[in-house]
């Protein structure tokens, strides 16, 4: 049985159609793309998986069970993190209470707990503590722990947002364009960190821009252009599929790069 | 006696100073708000100080310690709200009245005569009666953001209190509600024994002290020879002193839920409220708490207020209140609680001061008050006490050259952590 698995999922804003009976499947351990040119509906796709719409018609199911109907912090809870296109941490707060915040999603402290501090809510501070630190050494940036998100530089500000994400205890994590405005040294690196956040069990779905990145990593990647899956596959044979060079470069240029 | 006492004060200033020369570093330490003992040391210090205030005013000066209380545990509510949550409420007001009508219909002195209770068995009821209000208020309109969200709020306010205005039957309207039982602790059940028991001995401690500091002083609470009950009546300092530990316990309250993930859920919500829910904090939940711990300290004073004046009618309770207290949390420094505190007394405090002017500026009281405010926000827009978060959001890249916030695990935790606790 797939991780996650997306059947018919349609989306409309009003006579705009978001997306059309998109359907798929991300085995457990994959690392999966979602590609396709500016304003296909990936990001839309995401905000379905992840609560923040809801679909038209379809279903979503993580692990079985369904998603359609709930809210953002409660799909959060049954196990999808993810990280936006345009970074979106908490500005002023410390790296580590960003990620801390994450943490919280485990955590079960009531506001009377809050007030009292039984043991375990000493113990939950505690571990928020720790696995903070943890979690930003795992990204990279320990060092970090105490600046302002806002000052921190945009490469970092990303690996602060996976740290976020990470917190949550994900078995999907979505990113949404997470190289985008990286350097090229940047890039790898972040390829290498999705890799090993692979490696330790954690299932990716990718939204990207940057062929190379996707082609780098991603082990299947799905194209979607006006909201309709056009393509699925590895990703050698998708760069190489005609409706693919279509959809980014126009009719004609299939033909032209077909050869 | 009371020069020797301000004497001595001055004394103490003088070797504190003294000794900061010589322990400077040390000292300073204490200042520094990650100090593990920075806030024990001020708080005990403030608290032991305004405890102790009383010895140096005269009755006049003690009506006012009374306002400053209870606009200062307002301020301390509205910050929860506006502060940590990022939650624009401009009809606080509605949870002060409230609370102040929970007292004079449950004190027995309304129109409805069902219930005769004393000031101590309204407070738990009015907290709990305010707290429902801001849950049955939050419920529908927390949904909204921002602008939406304070035009709602201000709706209800004007609701409470041109209810209060036309639900003659219950509030006796515009004329309003007059003798309103003081607070008394009544000399019945062995439960109350124990308190009263108790109560006397602090009583006798305090009037002793207050004795040997300025004899003759007025004493803070006391008993009536003869009667089964201890009267607060027409002395204002045990309201004060009664304020002081409610403020003492909120402060405690409210900084225990700012550093757990309450805290860090507000401020979540406060940054970015989308962000927030995706990243599994339930919003409507805890701006729904958030909305109750504000609503339900605004229905203590409210108690309190009208137990001391012992009259509520609706003209006390107008959009001007909330506005006020809304400027006293923005001049203290939003999401600091020392500052909520210390902005509940200024914005009591200048009218008064201002009294003081010649006569010819009277008329002109209010207004230069508005002048002093907006001077204050030009020239310390974070607040008197910034929070830290604040301070960093005001001062842009700034932060960065004071170092870390909050850098570093506790040194008990750091090992193993690498370089964490640089």
């Amino acid at each position: 049985m797939p991780l996650l698995e997306v059947r018919d999922l349609s989306m409309r804003f009003g006579g705009l159609v978001a997306l059309e009976d998109v359907d798929l499947a991300i085995e457990s351990g994959q690392i999966k793309g979602l590609i396709g040119p500016n304003g296909a509906g990936k990001t839309t796709f995401f905000n379905c998986v992840t609560g923040v719409f809801r679909p038209a018609r379809g279903a979503i199911e993580l692990a079985g069970k369904s998603l359609v109907g709930r809210k953002p912090h409660q799909v959060t809870k049954l196990g999808i993190a993810r990280t936006f296109q345009n970074i979106r941490l908490f500005a002023n707060m410390t790296a580590l209470e960003n990620v801390q915040v994450g943490l919280d999603v485990r955590h079960r402290t009531s506001v009377v707990g809050a007030i009292v501090r039984p043991p375990r809510t000493r113990a939950e501070e505690t571990e928020a503590t720790v696995r903070g630190h943890e979690l930003l050494a795992r990204v990279g940036i320990e060092k970090l722990a105490g600046h302002v998100a806002k000052n921190l530089s945009y490469g970092d500000q990303r690996r602060v947002e996976i740290a976020r994400a990470l917190a949550t205890r994900p078995k999907l994590l979505c990113l949404d364009e997470p190289a985008a405005g990286m350097n090229p040294a940047e890039k790898s690196s972040l390829m290498s960190l999705i890799r090993s956040i692979r490696d330790d069990g954690v299932t990716i779905l990718l939204i990207e821009h940057d062929m190379k990145v996707v082609m780098g990593i991603c082990e299947v990647v799905m194209v979607i252009d006006f909201g309709r899956t056009i393509a699925e596959g590895p990703p050698e044979q998708v760069q190489r599929d005609p409706r693919v060079i279509e959809a980014y470069l126009g009719a004609g240029a299939a033909d032209a790069a077909g050869g | 006696m009371k020069l020797v006492a301000s004497l001595a004060v001055l004394a103490l200033a003088g070797i504190s100073i003294l000794f900061q020369r010589r322990y400077g570093a040390r000292v300073t330490a204490y200042y520094d708000r990650n100090h593990r003992w920075a806030f024990p040391l001020s708080f005990v210090g403030f608290f032991t100080a305004a405890a102790l205030l009383p010895v140096w005013l005269d009755v006049a000066q003690e009506e006012l310690a009374v306002s400053v209380g209870v606009f200062a545990l307002l301020s301390l509510g509205l910050n929860v709200v506006v502060g940590f949550a990022g939650l624009l409420d401009l009809g606080y007001v509605a949870f002060w009245a409230i609370g102040a009508y929970t007292m004079a219909i449950l004190g027995g002195t309304g129109p409805l005569h069902f219930a005769h209770l004393s000031m101590w068995q309204i407070m738990p009821i009015a907290l709990m009666v305010a707290l429902l209000a801001g849950v049955l208020l939050g419920g529908p309109t927390l949904r909204l953001r921002g602008d939406y969200l304070a035009i709602v709020t201000l709706g209800f306010g004007e609701i409470i209190r041109i209810l209060a205005e036309n639900l003659e039957s219950v509030t006796r309207g515009a004329k309003g509600i007059t003798n309103i039982p003081s607070g008394e602790i009544p000399n019945g059940n062995p439960l109350v024994n124990v308190i009263v028991h108790a109560a006397t001995h602090v009583e006798n401690f305090w009037i002793r002290l207050y004795n040997a500091i300025a004899p003759g002083t007025p004493h803070p609470t006391r008993p009536v020879p003869g009667q089964d009950v201890i009267v607060f009546g027409v002395n204002p300092v045990p309201y004060y002193l009664l304020l002081l530990f409610v403020i003492v316990t909120m402060v405690l309250v409210i900084r225990r839920l700012n550093d757990s993930r309450v805290g860090r859920a507000w401020a979540a919500i406060r940054e970015d409220e989308f962000a927030a829910e995706a990243m599994g904090v339930p919003t409507l939940k805890y701006k729904l708490w958030a909305f109750a711990i504000g609503a339900s300290t605004a229905g203590l004073s409210g108690v309190v207020y009208a137990a001391r004046v012992q009259f509520v009618n609706p003209e006390s309770f107008g959009f001007i209140i909330s506005i006020t207290i809304l400027a006293a949390v923005v001049l203290g420094g939003l999401g600091s609680i020392a500052g909520a505190l210390a902005g509940g007394a200024v914005v009591t405090l200048i009218p008064e001061v201002l009294r003081s002017l010649p006569q010819r500026f009277q008329d002109a009281r209010y207004g230069i008050f508005g002048g002093i405010l907006i001077l204050m926000m030009i020239f310390r827009p974070q607040g008197l006490i910034p929070s830290r978060r604040r301070a960093a959001e005001l001062k842009g890249g700034a932060a960065e050259t004071k170092g870390p916030l909050d850098g570093g695990l506790p040194a008990d935790l750091a090992t193993g952590a690498g370089d964490a606790t640089a």
